[in-house]
């Protein structure tokens, strides 16, 4: 139902996510944003079971920004995702696991960009371009076949059309805008939403 | 809304789930004691759901033998509009196949500003308007001012949370004014969501498709209000846990004169007989 997907760049990293809210077959909302900014350059995007999704993001948010104040500095991408994976590792054996699927993107002054694919299993990998949901089904080949690890920045963003015009060709379900956002050295920026009319 | 007839005995077991430990914590437990709070046997729901299950009740009742199938049969609504917040809901509750009662209050008032349509379960919907209330009431009395709608919704959220996964089903649309119009739902899964139209309830499908076609941010108060109730009209006509009558409330800046700020626009309580149910 819920679509992410993040590409990583030699020197940025570009997400987007769909835009509906919705309630078994109801769409409560076409303009809900599901991506948290954890710090200036790290950002989470979360999918998953209604309330699971909000609770947890601001939970890890919470604490990535304590980290700061307590410290002095910011939690790196990689440190923050380990983070998230060990809380969620943490309440999978409980009586109330968060049934949540995240993707993680950032910028490490020191490491550069970078992409973490977490489930709802809490398993971590650290991976060039991922994507959640049923549409990674139609777009994960996509990005297989195009995807190179010196693209541009509009090539990157051509490449998120692509797999949008595969969906909005081959998913069953509407999902009719998406938010996207980059990544890199300067912060964290937000691109033209990207909305495809019915075909 | 639907009514549950039969008492739910009080669990004997003193081993609680740990997801309640925040209440235990929280201060005097909101004045309610404790067993009460607790839900018996709590349970994750499982994620992968049918796609219309949030119209069906959660198949396994470890504790309670339910007489019948409970159905959240309602059709609520709200939207913004230039002239503020309009909030509409029939007004039948039903358990099972009977319509238990045919003249419910759906739409709550919980301060001079802010209404709560209700569906779910009857029962759990009206315990939680007045859990709201007076939490709202409390807040304003020991601050000096009254909490934002954004965060009336995220209190009411929060307080939902340990009963998820368990058998408690509400959902609620704050609907309301506060430095602007606002429309906030909230429900028992833990979404919250803010937006400018929601319908919420087994007749909702039915609603928006009506809402879609004609809703604007331009109508005009009568506009609106029309519009509001034939939307539940069309609800109730074709969903059959929604009837009876249509109640509407209209919520807009308070006067300075500080007037009324609750425009009953129409509450009937007499069901008239022909095809106009409103």
């Amino acid at each position: 139902m819920e679509y992410l997907i993040g590409i990583q760049g030699p020197d940025f990293v570009l997400v987007a996510a769909d835009n509906v809210a919705a309630s078994s077959i109801i769409q409560m909302k076409h303009d809900y944003d599901k991506m948290f900014k954890l710090s200036e350059k790290i950002l989470l995007l979360c999918v998953g079971e209604a309330g699971d999704t909000v609770q947890f993001a601001e939970y890890i948010q919470k604490n990535v920004q304590l980290y700061k104040m307590r410290n002095g500095y910011e939690l790196s991408p990689s440190a923050a995702a380990n983070f998230t994976r060990k809380n969620l590792a943490d309440y999978l054996r409980s009586r109330t696991p968060y049934h949540v699927n995240l993707l993680l993107a950032g910028y490490d002054d020191t490491d550069g960009p970078g992409l973490y694919y977490m489930d709802y299993l809490s398993s971590l990998a650290k991976a060039p371009f991922a994507a959640h949901g049923y549409g990674a089904y139609l777009t994960l080949s996509i990005l297989d076949r195009y995807y190179r690890p010196d693209l541009s920045r509009d090539e990157a963003v051509d490449l998120l059309k692509k797999c949008a015009e595969e969906l909005n060709k081959r998913f069953i379900l509407n999902l009719p805008s998406f938010t996207v956002r980059l990544i890199d050295k300067e912060g964290i920026h937000d691109l033209e939403k990207l909305t495809l009319g019915a075909k | 809304l639907a009514m549950a007839s039969g008492s739910i005995p009080f669990p004997t077991s003193d081993c609680y789930n740990l997801r309640c430990s925040r209440l235990e914590t929280s201060e005097n437990n909101c004045g309610v004691p404790l067993h009460f709070f607790i839900p018996p046997l709590p349970h994750s729901s499982s994620f992968i759901n049918t796609p219309l299950s949030s119209f069906c009740p959660p198949k396994n009742s470890m504790t309670v033998q339910k007489p019948f199938r409970l159905a959240h049969g309602t059709t609520t609504l709200g939207f913004i509009f230039q002239g503020g917040v309009i909030a509409a809901a029939d007004t039948r509750a039903s358990a099972g196949g009977l319509v238990a009662c045919p003249a419910v209050h759906k739409i709550t008032p919980i301060h001079s500003h802010l209404v709560v349509t209700s569906s779910g379960s009857g029962a759990d919907c009206m315990l939680w308007e007045r859990i709201l209330i007076r939490e709202i009431r409390l807040y304003q009395l020991r601050h000096g001012h009254r909490l934002s709608i954004r965060a009336t919704a995220k209190l009411l959220s929060s307080m939902l949370h340990p009963f998820k996964g368990t058998e408690m089903c509400v959902a609620l649309t704050l609907c309301g004014w506060d430095n602007g119009p606002k429309l906030i739902y909230v429900c028992s899964d833990g979404a919250r969501l803010q937006g400018d139209v929601f319908s919420v309830g087994s007749g909702s499908p039915y609603a928006y498709g009506v809402l879609d076609r004609e809703l604007r941010w331009s109508l005009s108060k009568g506009e609106a209000i029309s519009l509001a109730r034939e939307a539940v009209f069309r609800a109730t006509h074709r969903d059959a846990y929604s009837g009876n009558n249509v109640d509407l409330f209209h919520i807009t800046k308070s006067l300075e004169s500080g007037n009324v700020l609750f425009d009953v626009v129409h509450q009937s309580r007499k069901s008239k007989r022909g095809k106009n149910k409103s």
